[in-house]
């Protein structure tokens, strides 16, 4: 079942970064982020709803490439 | 958890007490075996935890090894409460002069274990405090400091106890006061205590509860009493709705959902933080509510374990709704909890709105909480409403409802 309460959405150039990927798999508490084989970065779907918006992944990517999104309240946005 | 009886004994003779003399047999050759080398009548009692021995038939006595025998082959197969013996204890019939009854157990008013000491052994310690309160003797001590034979004697002075009995019996409650704070015990008991012939004390049947939580710390004690981590010694055997609550809580490391216990009613509990999970079962009861379940949630718990631990409650017999209740939570996070209980009902395909009575979990990232429980429909309250006005709001929810 799709996530319910939260969306993390990353910029492209991000996700294809093995680097920032593996600064996003490590700060998230809750692991959102996993990096497949070739090191770019994986969305952990069952994982989004635990987030706790702790703003580690915002402020571990640059400016505005990491947002989450909260779900349950129109979509309003949290980012750097 | 509680012990059997011949670990009690154990238990009681590695503290230094005296106990009569006494086997532990599983075969009723053992029995003979046992019998045999006390040489002189014996009692064969079941070895059950559970009540009644007596009355069930549990308990023989036998005046040669082959009578010790037979009766052991009887109450070796004696069910006794929906319990087998474990096994029987082979023990001497002591000739006894007096029973005293000797105790130590928590008092949860005074936050302080207390001593308990009768001149009237051998029957219920309730029953003589009822009826004889001038013959139990009472002292309670700090378990933070050495136990020591003074206090003992005071305790055993008050009710008149004199001489060397009083010289005697001394040492024995003070042993018994120790190893109830060495032991962890919640309960430590002989009853009776039995002075001989002779003037010395043993102690003939003993009873011993100890905290669950001190398991880890008790593990040498349990090891060599052959209790195994399997052994969970609770009054009944988990229901496979409570095991399924154990699952739950072990999914995840984060938070707790403990202490699942199932009862009969309509309404399902997702209750907790620190004594509010008490706190809030009574109060639903209180009300004329009728809990399907019992459980613990704290320690800020995963969204996974929160929406388990719903539906598990929600998909249990019976329930037409759950409440969401704790007192003020510190740590745990209201938001979290929320999405938990609301996954559930989704993904079952309730409407959280209809199946979800009341939440009332004030306290860590409540605002963001609230957001959800409005999203979805669900009647909240913050911490202006009390723990009894909620239990109450849901209790006549689902009073309409049924």
């Amino acid at each position: 079942m799709p996530a319910l309460f939260i969306n993390v959405e990353v910029d492209e150039q991000v996700a294809q970064d093995p680097a920032l990927a593996a600064k996003l798999t490590e700060v998230c508490p809750v692991d959102i982020y996993a990096q497949k084989g070739d090191g770019t970065l994986a969305i952990v779907e069952e994982n989004l709803d635990e987030c706790v918006l702790c703003r580690l992944c915002i402020d571990a990517a640059p400016h505005g490439s990491v947002r989450v999104v909260k779900l349950y309240e129109d979509g309003s946005v949290l980012q750097s | 958890m509680r012990f059997f009886e011949y670990e009690s004994r154990q238990i009681v003779a590695k503290a230094g007490i005296p106990v009569s003399r006494h086997g532990f047999a599983t075969t009723p050759e053992e029995a003979r075996r046992i019998a045999e080398e006390i040489a002189g009548p014996v009692v064969i009692k079941s070895q059950v935890l559970t009540g009644g021995r007596m009355k069930a038939g549990g308990v023989k006595f036998a005046d040669t090894p082959d009578e010790a025998a037979e009766h052991a082959a009887f109450v070796l197969q004696l069910e006794i409460n929906g319990h087998m013996p474990r096994g029987v204890l082979v023990d001497s019939r002591v000739s006894v002069k007096q029973e005293y009854y000797a105790g130590v157990v928590w008092d949860g008013i005074r936050k302080q274990p207390v001593m308990l000491f009768s001149d009237m052994g051998g029957i219920d310690i309730e029953e003589v405090a009822e009826t004889h309160p001038d013959h139990v003797g009472r002292g309670w001590f700090s378990n933070l400091t050495d136990v020591s034979d003074y206090q003992a004697k005071q305790v055993i002075a008050s009710i008149g106890v004199t001489g060397a009995a009083l010289t005697r019996a001394t040492p024995i409650l003070t042993r018994l006061a120790q190893l109830f704070v060495e032991r962890d015990m919640t309960l430590a008991e002989i009853n009776p205590l039995a002075q001989l012939e002779d003037g010395s004390f043993v102690a003939v049947d003993a009873h011993m509860d100890m905290e669950n939580e001190a398991r880890p710390r008790q593990k040498q004690l349990l090891k060599e009493l052959g209790v195994g981590d399997e052994e969970t010694r609770q009054a009944r055997e988990a229901t496979p709705f409570e095991l399924a609550g154990e699952a739950v809580d072990a999914a995840s490391h984060r938070g707790v959902a403990g202490n699942v216990t199932e009862f009969d009613g309509n309404l399902g509990l997702v209750i907790g933080a620190g004594g509010g999970s008490l706190t809030l079962f009574d109060a639903v009861r209180a009300h004329g509510g009728k809990p399907a379940n019992y459980c613990e949630i704290g320690g800020n718990p995963s969204v996974e374990k929160a929406c388990g631990l719903a539906k598990l409650v929600l998909q249990k017999p019976g329930v037409d709704k759950i409440a969401v209740m704790m007192s003020i939570v510190s740590n745990t996070r209201v938001d979290i909890v929320a999405r938990g209980v609301i996954k559930a009902c989704v993904e079952l395909g309730y409407d959280p709105g209809e199946k979800i009575a009341i939440f009332r979990i004030p306290g860590a990232w409540e605002d963001e909480g609230f957001k959800i429980l409005e999203r979805y429909g669900v009647e909240y309250c913050d911490r202006s409403v009390s723990m009894h006005e909620a239990a109450r709001r849901a209790v006549e929810k689902i009073g309409v409802a049924a």
